[in-house]
């Protein structure tokens, strides 16, 4: 029983690190139908710029604030320079931003080496939280699913409730029809995409606390946030959510009751959701 | 009607070519409308008077010719910065946002993003001239009638206060009630100083509401002029309308 409620925190939080992962790039796609690829290398280059401004300043929440804006800014270059030539051709969107992901990775190898490295999490949340029962657990990793659920509401109310995010949920339905409202459908992708990249770049510095960062890592956690993009629907705020949920409890699940299988019980239910319903739980057709 | 005596054209289309993929549509096609009128393009499918439209929105760029608007030139600027010129489209089928409310849809073009023109149209006046639309404002733009749809895609349009307000084939998929109750907006839009050009297969709306009609056929336009002389026109109205003379 306490194993069973251990698992479930452990996927819950994993679901928060996810959705801030995904929640960007599923949004970004919905607009502009771009592949970015390179959205697990944003999240390991986010976590070691937070790793360095955390060993300089000793502050978490300036190495959350720089990793993200680093990310932002670096990302913008990229939609700007080099995917915005891609136009409406997946394969070469898909094939470039790959190439950006291993010109990235190579970088952070440089800079930082190829050792595990942990972004130091401040003292104060650090330590145990005792629950009802007498479970111990991390109180970083609660922190962290109040910070999914901080961002999640966040975004939700940006999106539904505001003006922009009647925009951007325009450009979403019908972007062609958006562009002859007025509205330059460009520089709003640019807007949308630099929060991505910036949530992008705030997961690598979360996650970097408790995953650790290391080469490689980019291309793990983009698997478990395509999954989760493509479970929840592409395009779909809503999807993202439930989807990270989903990808979040299966891992943590499967890790414990069939962990020779993790990686079935993680993808088996999700092939035959794409045999079923392949736009996704919240997905439209394209 | 020739281009120098009609020197206060709003929109002015001269020569253009456009290509739809690899298809040669419009092949050098003129046109000149006046402000405040009501110009109407008929022709019968795929002649091109989609085609014709999303040229003047930028949508479909044309390839050789020029497009001049209020004197300024058009071509080669982005559709949306042609909709921040003063052109609003009411495109076929509507094309109502469905993730967005009523409301959202009808507040889309005062978006800081699309650089709003002031002018007599604000929610207020646009819910006036459709009733309908008020019961309907916290409604998805997907769970109206066709005939709500169009009203909205018309609110939408004049929203943005524009111009000149592009309609294409507002007439289609709806009952012979609504299908005047389009042609008597077109009217009052008129009334309130906007110009429209009208893309329509219905015969009927475009006579009963344009001041002036071009047809065309397989992208050429075969006949201008004003409604009385095309109802003169019975070789015109047979080979390339296909309406029947005593239908006229």
């Amino acid at each position: 029983m306490t194993s069973a409620i251990l698992q479930a925190i452990n996927g819950v939080s994993l679901a928060a690190l996810l959705f801030l992962l995904a929640s960007g790039f599923t949004l970004s796609f919905g607009l502009m139908r771009v592949v970015n690829m390179a959205h697990g290398a944003y999240y390991l280059i986010g976590g070691y710029v937070g790793l360095s401004i955390a060993e300089h300043t000793g502050s978490f929440a300036l190495a959350l604030a720089g990793g993200g804006a680093a990310v932002a800014l670096g990302g913008f270059f990229i939609d700007r320079f080099l995917i915005r030539r891609t136009g409406e051709n997946h394969l070469a969107q898909v094939l470039l931003t790959v190439g950006v992901a291993f010109v990235i990775g190579d970088v952070a190898l440089q800079i930082w080496g190829g050792d595990n490295l942990m972004v130091p999490a401040p003292q104060q949340l650090k330590g145990a939280v005792v629950l009802p029962g007498g479970i111990y657990y991390p109180k970083y990793r609660f922190i962290l699913i109040f910070l999914g659920v901080f961002v999640g509401i966040a975004l939700w109310l940006l999106y539904k409730k505001t003006q922009i995010g009647a925009v951007v949920r325009a450009g979403v339905d019908d972007r062609e029809q958006v562009n002859a409202t007025g509205i330059n459908v460009d520089r709003l992708f640019v807007m949308v995409s630099a929060l991505a990249s910036f949530l992008a770049g705030l997961a690598g510095v979360a996650g970097g606390a408790f995953l650790t960062l290391y080469p490689g890592a980019e291309w793990e956690i983009l698997v478990y946030a395509l999954v989760v993009v493509i479970v929840g629907g592409l395009g779909s705020l809503e999807g993202a959510m439930i989807g990270a949920l989903i990808v979040g409890l299966l891992d943590a699940y499967g890790r414990w009751l069939l962990p020779e299988f993790s990686y079935f019980v993680l993808f088996g239910p999700i092939a035959l959701l794409m045999i079923f319903r392949p736009r996704g739980l919240f997905g439209r057709e394209h | 009607m020739s281009i120098s005596a009609m020197p206060e054209s709003l929109l002015s289309v001269r020569g253009i070519h456009t290509y739809y993929g690899d298809s040669y549509v419009l092949q050098g096609l003129s046109l000149e409308q006046p402000e405040g009128s009501i110009v109407a393009i008929l022709g019968r499918n795929g002649m091109g008077k989609t085609t014709f439209i999303r040229s003047v929105a930028g949508l479909t760029p044309p390839r050789q010719g020029e497009i001049r608007f209020k004197g300024a030139q058009l071509s080669g600027r982005a559709p949306y910065a042609i909709a921040q010129a003063g052109i609003a489209l009411v495109p076929q089928g509507r094309r109502i946002f469905r993730s967005l409310s009523v409301r959202e849809n009808l507040l889309l073009p005062t978006s800081g993003l699309a650089r709003p023109r002031r002018g007599r149209w604000n929610l207020e006046a646009v819910l006036e001239q459709f009733p309908q639309l008020a019961e309907r404002m916290h409604h998805s733009g997907a769970a109206l009638s066709g005939g709500e749809q169009q009203m909205l895609a018309v609110g939408r349009a004049l929203m943005a206060n524009p111009d000149l307000i592009l309609m294409d084939e507002p007439s289609e998929g709806l009952a012979p009630k609504l299908v005047q109750q389009v042609g008597s907006i077109m009217q009052d839009v008129r009334a309130h100083g906007h110009a429209v050009l009208l893309v329509e297969q219905n015969f009927e709306v475009a006579m009963s509401v344009a001041d002036y009609i071009y047809v065309v056929s397989a992208g050429r336009f075969v006949f201008e002029g004003t409604p009385a002389e095309l109802e003169r026109a019975p070789e015109v109205l047979d080979q390339h309308l296909g309406v029947a003379r005593a239908h006229a």
